[in-house]
This record gives structure tokens, sequence and C-alpha cells, in this order.
């Protein structure tokens, strides 16, 4: 066991498990710097891995299908932000409901593009490229890990550093804060709050699409029914954990894509499958619970009565 | 002097979508290089007023003259283009983010296009805190700064916008009397620059003070504009109030009736641990009012925070009516008959998003006279509310209305008629009258006087020396944790000297000794 853990399969496997989670994490805490709770991140990966399958099957491209996904993303985003913020629905609710129709809506679409309930198996879709990397690939351990990853997970590890670079470099950014922090505020100072969390929410779809596109064309070569399985719940936390920063983030998606490839590699023990499947979501709730208390902590420190 | 109108208001009438009326007929003429006061009761329609003009409510008749042309102001983003700028009643500023962050949201200088010129940003709002002689420290966070710099922060952020017609919405409600001055002398240095300043306040000193002209409202409705070396305070107040006001008190000597509250080497820390009394004793008897003078933040939060069971954060010992009260619960304190009324409204004295029924029963829930046993008497409550609005005068639709849509000023009449609805023993008064109008404020000293007379006893501290002087049996002024003086001959005491005394200059305890009375 111990073997396999300090072995470069290990951190690839990491790597592939925090992917997905790690897009979606970004996205949570654009929605957040913004005010807004986007819960509905499990819907949009959802959706985005069958979008992702079906469009790169119709345009024979990884970059088509990708592209063509991230637009429905943002748009599901958009959707999002016009019941929120026009109709004035309860943000929760909004994303039951989308997240709801994701179920749903998923099976019933494959089902007319394809015939299958169960997965697109007959759907010849293109997935996400591996990246080789000529020289580095010669070099022990290192060469195995940076080459021959999924250009997704690069992708995510890019937009970490761009999302950093947005919220705290830029105007946009700043704004994006400001109307998270005090909407009055903001609004006292000539920004419309509403246009500003339109543009956050469609951001979020946007990056949260480009982890569905990964479950299916890169982590899987297919869509199966349910496939994000908890994982937008998943970000959800991470983010919050992270203090929703792209960097603290991102850090508490490695820790749960280590809990999830430990998960993985037991799965070669005799311990029962489904107590080890269990382990992303109860990391999840130890990570939550953790993360409560040092709040708590710091807020009686503070003395808030 | 013959100055030309910058702005005009014509007959503005504002009705909220609850109904209220709260501009029924304005009219506000502007001129260039004025300061500008506003005047008029809680509730009158002064911030509503400067809502439409800043383009945050839209006006449903009446319109506009920017130097002589009709506009209209759909906006803030429009009022700020047209050159209008608003500091409001409450703080807009954004804590995490610092003061040169503030200063350029919304309008950041940008290098290659795409980025925040941070430097430059930096360099811009220091340019400009040196241009007006604010002396400020552009990097630091808005949440470590006092509220003194903060109210010149939003004046810095408004001026960046380039406005030529500031709206200050009470600005120096929650300054202390230097900070005050502070602010005066550059408000007539921007008025010498040919800034506009539209100026509300309820003090009508201040007025008096630094004023040119001053509009009085008064139910919606403008009273006329006066020129204001030539009213009188005592007309300015009828004006607004429709009778004369009095504000100073014909008081009786108290009469003690023996200690309510003890307070005993008490040393207590604020929020973040830093410790803000030092071994202070002192005791109040039923039928005195002990006022506490001093310059925020040398103690007096934290003081009122441990007597009312909010903080346990202290060593020593607080008695009230002879027992301890550290290991009581606030309820218990509360059962005690003891009233506080908090000094930051929002914060901790009401529940803006419930109504004023349920902010005004917050405390006596479990009275049997409002509660059976599972269910709330409703008839009882209500007739009760109704009885109280009616007697503290608080101006509102009905009492099921939300209390964070009632006036600054409304909100802190509600919070009052709460605390002093239960009959208390000891009261404690943190800035009772802050952002209150001149006949409520009259009102809440005369219920203070009241409660005294029957025996109660009264810690009132103020930041308004005119409240302190005029109602104080003995005076304490706070200095670095610690009294560093007590009168009890408050008539004798002059503001000079209270001033030393507040800033340490004096100090009759300096050498850890305690009160000698
Ligand atoms: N958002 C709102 N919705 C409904 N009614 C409101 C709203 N804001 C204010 N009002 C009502 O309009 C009236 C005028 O309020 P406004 O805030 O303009 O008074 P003000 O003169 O500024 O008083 P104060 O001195 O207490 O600040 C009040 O009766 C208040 O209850
Ligand atoms: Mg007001």
């Amino acid at each position: 066991m111990l073997k396999n853990i300090l072995s470069p399969d290990f951190v690839n496997a990491i790597l592939r498990a925090s992917t997905p989670i790690l897009f979606a994490t970004l996205a949570s805490g654009i929605a957040a710097k913004a005010g807004i709770t986007n819960m509905a991140l499990e819907g949009m990966l959802l959706f985005a891995s069958l979008f992702g399958v079906i469009f790169s099957s119709l345009t024979h491209s990884f970059l088509g299908g990708l592209l063509i996904t991230m637009a429905i993303g943002g748009l599901i985003g958009f959707v999002l932000a016009f019941f929120v913020l026009q109709l004035k629905t309860d943000e929760i609710l909004a994303a039951i409901a989308i997240n709801l129709i994701a179920t749903g809506g998923t099976v019933l679409l494959l089902l007319a593009v394809s015939g299958d309930r169960g997965a697109s198996t007959s759907i010849s879709s293109v997935s996400a490229p591996v990246i080789a990397l000529p020289f580095i690939e010669g070099i022990p351990f290192i060469g195995a890990v940076l080459s021959g990853q999924n250009l997704m997970t690069w992708l995510a590890l890019i937009a970490v550093v761009v999302c950093n670079v947005f919220l705290y470099k830029t105007p946009m950014g700043l704004k994006i804060r400001a109307v998270g922090e005090n909407k009055n505020a903001a609004e006292s100072v000539g920004i419309s709050s509403k246009r500003i969390q339109y543009i956050a929410l469609v951001l979020s779809g946007v990056l949260c699409s480009m982890g569905g596109y990964f479950l299916s064309g890169g982590y899987m070569n297919m869509f199966t029914k349910d496939m994000s399985a908890g994982k937008g719940f998943i970000a959800l936390a991470a983010s919050s954990m992270g203090a929703d920063t792209p960097i603290g983030g991102f850090l508490v998606t490695m820790l749960f894509g280590i809990a999830q490839a430990l998960g993985n590699l037991m799965q070669l023990t005799t311990i029962p499958t489904e107590l080890i499947q269990m382990i992303p979501y109860l990391t999840t709730l130890i990570g939550l619970a953790v993360y409560s208390y040092t709040v708590m902590k710091r807020r009686n420190r503070l003395g808030a009565h | 002097m013959a100055k030309e109108t910058v702005l005009e208001m014509q007959h503005i009438m504002k009705i909220y979508s609850n109904g209220v009326v709260a501009n029924e007929d304005v009219s506000l003429e502007l001129k260039k290089g004025e300061i500008h006061a506003l005047l008029g009761e809680n509730g009158a329609g002064k911030s509503t007023l400067m809502k439409v003009l800043f383009g945050i409510e839209s006006p449903d008749q009446g319109k506009i003259l920017l130097n002589g042309k009709e506009t209209t102001i759909r906006s803030p983003q429009d009022a700020i283009a047209k050159g209008i700028g608003m500091v409001h009643q409450h703080f807009m500023l954004l804590p995490s983010l610092t003061v040169a962050e503030n200063i350029i949201l919304g309008v950041e200088p940008r290098k290659s296009k795409l980025f925040i010129d941070m430097k430059q940003a930096i360099r811009s709002a220091k340019e400009i805190a040196d241009k007006y002689n604010f002396d400020i420290d552009v990097t630091a966070k808005v949440e470590e700064i006092p509220v003194g710099i903060k109210q010149k922060v939003e004046i810095l952020k408004a001026l960046y916008r380039g406005a030529d017609i500031l709206i200050l919405d009470e600005p120096t409600a929650v300054l202390t009397p230097q900070e005050t001055e502070e602010l005066f002398v550059q408000l007539e240095k921007l008025r010498d620059n040919g800034h506009t300043v539209i100026f509300i306040s309820h003090k009508l000193d201040e007025i008096k003070r630094i004023c040119d002209r001053a509009t009085i409202m008064r139910n919606g409705k403008s009273m006329g504009t006066y020129s204001v070396n030539e009213i009188s305070t005592n007309d300015m107040s009828k004006l607004m109030v429709g009778r004369e006001v009095v504000l100073s008190f014909e008081k009786q000597a108290p009469t003690l009736q023996g200690v309510m509250l003890e307070v005993k080497h008490l040393n207590a820390y604020n929020t973040q641990g830093v410790q803000k009394i030092r071994d202070l004793s002192f005791e109040v008897q039923g039928g005195e009012i002990l006022g506490i003078a001093g310059v925020e933040g040398n103690g007096q939060t934290e003081l009122v925070d441990a007597i009312t069971g909010l903080s346990r954060k202290y060593s020593g010992e607080i008695l009230l009516k002879g027992t301890d009260i550290r290991r009581e619960s606030i309820k218990a304190i509360r059962e005690q008959k003891l009233a506080h009324i908090p000094e930051d409204r929002m914060a901790s004295g009401c529940a803006a998003h419930l109504n004023i029924q349920e902010n005004m029963f917050a405390n006596q829930y479990t009275d049997a006279r409002y509660s059976g046993k599972f269910m709330l008497r409703s008839r009882a409550i209500q007739s009760r509310c109704d009885e109280l609005i009616r007697e503290y005068l608080v101006k509102c639709k009905s009492q099921k209305q939300e209390v964070g849509m009632l006036s600054g000023g409304n909100i802190q009449k509600v919070i009052v008629a709460r605390e002093f609805s239960t009959g208390p023993d000891v009261i404690i008064a943190n800035q009772p009258t802050r952002g209150i109008d001149v006949g409520a404020t009259e009102f809440i000293r005369r219920k203070l006087l009241e409660f005294r007379d029957a025996g109660c006893a009264v810690i009132l501290v103020s930041a308004d020396l005119n409240e302190i002087f005029s109602l104080s049996d003995r005076l304490a002024v706070m200095y670095k944790g610690n009294f560093s003086g007590i009168f009890t001959d408050v008539a004798h005491v002059t503001e000079e000297e209270l001033g030393q005394y507040m800033l340490g200059l004096k100090n009759d305890f300096a050498n850890g000794g305690v009160s000698h009375e």
C-alpha cells in the first residue's frame, strides 16, 4: 500500500480525482464572492457532462464540444441569475430546481439522442487530449507526473491562477468582491450589483461546465446517469472551507483529491466497496465540521455576542 | 452676495411602495459655494429627499434643475456623473478593503487595460487626501480605522468622483466634538473651493456654526429656506416641530435611595482581548443620574457591555441590587429590572426585518400579561403597542411595519420605548438621543429625569456634552479605562475643563488611586 502511495500513479490519481471538483470549487468561489451561494453546481456538472459527449460527437472535435458546453454552462448560470435576481426566487430553491431538472433532464435527453437510459456508450464522443511533454517525460517520478496529464487538468490548474488574478487584480474582480461584501455600499458608488452578480453567475456556470466536460471526456469516456455523484456539493464545501478564495479552494480540493485517491487504492483491499465509496463524502463532512468549529472559535475570540 | 444657483429641486413628491408619503411637496434651491442645512424631525423626509437627488429613489412628481437645465437622475451612477456625491446616514464602506480601494471602487485606474493599477490608486488617493488636507493612511484597512476617519473616507470617496455638490446625511452623529470640529474646518475649505454642501444634522448649534442657509422640513413638506444668521435656534425648532422646544430642564435636587449598582475593581477587555478598563470602582444610587463623558474608545463600550451582561470578559465585581451578576444570564439581569439602550441601534438595538410590534415586545414576550402558556396574547400586545407608539411619537404607518424601513430616529424611538416600557430600576443609556430630532430628544431626556425622580438609577453615556451637562447629577469623565475626574457640582464645570479631563491633560486619579468622595 505504502509503495502505491509513493508512486507517480497515486499523484496522477489525485489530480484526476480533483480536476472536476477544482473547476466547480472555483465556480463556487466566484459566485460566493459576489454574495450568491451557487448550489446548482451539481446540476451544472451533470448537464455539462452530457452536453460534452453530445457536442464533441456532433462537432467531431474536442474543442468544439468544450466551447459549446462552456457556452451552455454560462447559459445555465444566466438562467439561475435570472431567477434569483430578476424574479427574486430564493437562490437555494432555484438551485434545487436546476439540480432536479438536471437529474431527470439528462436521462431524458440521453434517451432521445442515443436510445439508452444509463450510459452514452453508443455515442462516439471525443475526449480531452492527454498532454505528453517530450523532454520532461524522461525525468523519473516528475516526468511521470507532469507528462501524460489530461489537458483539462492543466486547464484547471491554470484556472486557479487566472481566477486569483481576476478576483484580486482586475476592476471586475474588485467589483465582484465589493458587491458580495455589501451590496448597498457598492451601489452607492454607482456599481450595478445586479449586473455584477449576473456576470459572476455566468462565469461560475462556464467554469463549472469545464469540470463537467472532464467527467465524461477525460475521467471517463462516456456519460453515465448521475455521474456528478455529489461532486458539486463537495465543491461547495471545499470552496467555503477555502474561504471562497481560489488558492484556498485549490488546497482543500487537493485534500479531497487525496481522500478520493486513497479510497480508490483501498478498493484493492478487502474492505467493502460501499464503505470505501463513502470516503469523499465523509471527508467533506469532517472537513465541514472542522471548518465550522474554527469559524466558531474565531468568532468567540472576537467576542461577537 | 448674489451667488449663482447650481441646483433646484421643485415640488418633489415621493410615495414609498408601502404608501408612506415621505416627501409631499418639497422644494430646495442650492447656491454655488454654500453650506446648506436640511433640518427636520425624524421621519420628516430628509434622507428620502437626498436619495431622490442621488438617484436612489425616483420621485413621483416634481423636477430637478441642474445649472438651470431640467434633468432626471436615474441612478447613483448618473448622479455621480452629474457631479453629485453623497455620504449616507449609515456607512457605505467595505471593511475588508483598504482606504484606497474604497476610494477608487467603481472608477479604478487601470494598467494595460485589464488590471487595476494599485500603485496609481494609492497615489491618487493620497493626492486627493492631501489636496483637501485630510490626514489619512490610505493603505490601512477600513475595518481597522476609527469612525471619525471613516467619515472622512466617505467624503473623500465623493470628492474623488468629482463631486461639486456634496450631500452629508447626519455626518456628525457618530463623531466626537473634536472630530466634528475637524470636519467643519474641512467643510469650510470645500465651500471656499466652490463646492456646495448639503448638511443634515439634528444639532442646531452645529448648523448655526457652519451653515449659510437652512431649509426646514416638516412632515414631508418644506417650511421655507432661511438665512442661518437671521433665524434663532428657537425659531428653527419651532418650525420643525410646530411648537416650542425646551432643552433645558428644571431639575429637582436628587433624593438618593440607596445603592442600586456597584462596580468594584473592574478590569475589562474588548473583543480583541485588549484591556480597556483598569481597576474601575464606582456606585450609582437610586434617584440619581451618573453622566459619563469621554472621547469614544476610552472604555465606555466595555463598561456598558459588562454591566448589561453582554460581555463576560472582565474581572472584578458588578453588583446589581446587591447580587453579583457575573453568573447571571442576560435574561436574569433584565428581570432585575435593568434596561439598556445600546449605542449601535442597527447592530444590537433592533431586529431590522421584524416589525415594530415584535421589536417592542422582544423583552416581554414571557410576561404573563402578553403571553399565555402556548400562544401570545395578540390583542393585549396590539393595544399596548399602540399606546407606546403614541406615547413615544413613533412615526410609522402601522405597528406591523418593518423596523428597518423606519427613519433612523424613529428606529431609536422604538428601542427607547421598549426599554422604558418595563418600568426599569436601573437604566444604562448609551448615546440615547443619537440621531434623534430636538422634539424627541427633549422627550427622552424628560423621561430619563422622570425615571430618576421615581427612584431609578441612571447611567448616561453620551458624547453630547449638552446632554451630559443638563441631565447629570454627578459627572464622571472616562479616560483610558478609568475615571479621570468625578464632579458632584455639575453646574460649575466648564466645557473647557471637561475637555481637559477628556484628553487626559488633567487627571484627579492619575496615580491609580480610587475615587476620593
Ligand atoms: N425604504 C422605505 N420604505 C418605506 N418607507 C420608508 C422607507 N424609507 C423611509 N421610509 C419612511 O419615509 C419617511 C421619511 O423617512 P426619512 O428616512 O426620509 O426620514 P429622515 O427625515 O431622514 O429622518 P431621520 O432624521 O430619522 O433620519 C419615514 O416615515 C419612513 O418611515
Ligand atoms: Mg435620515
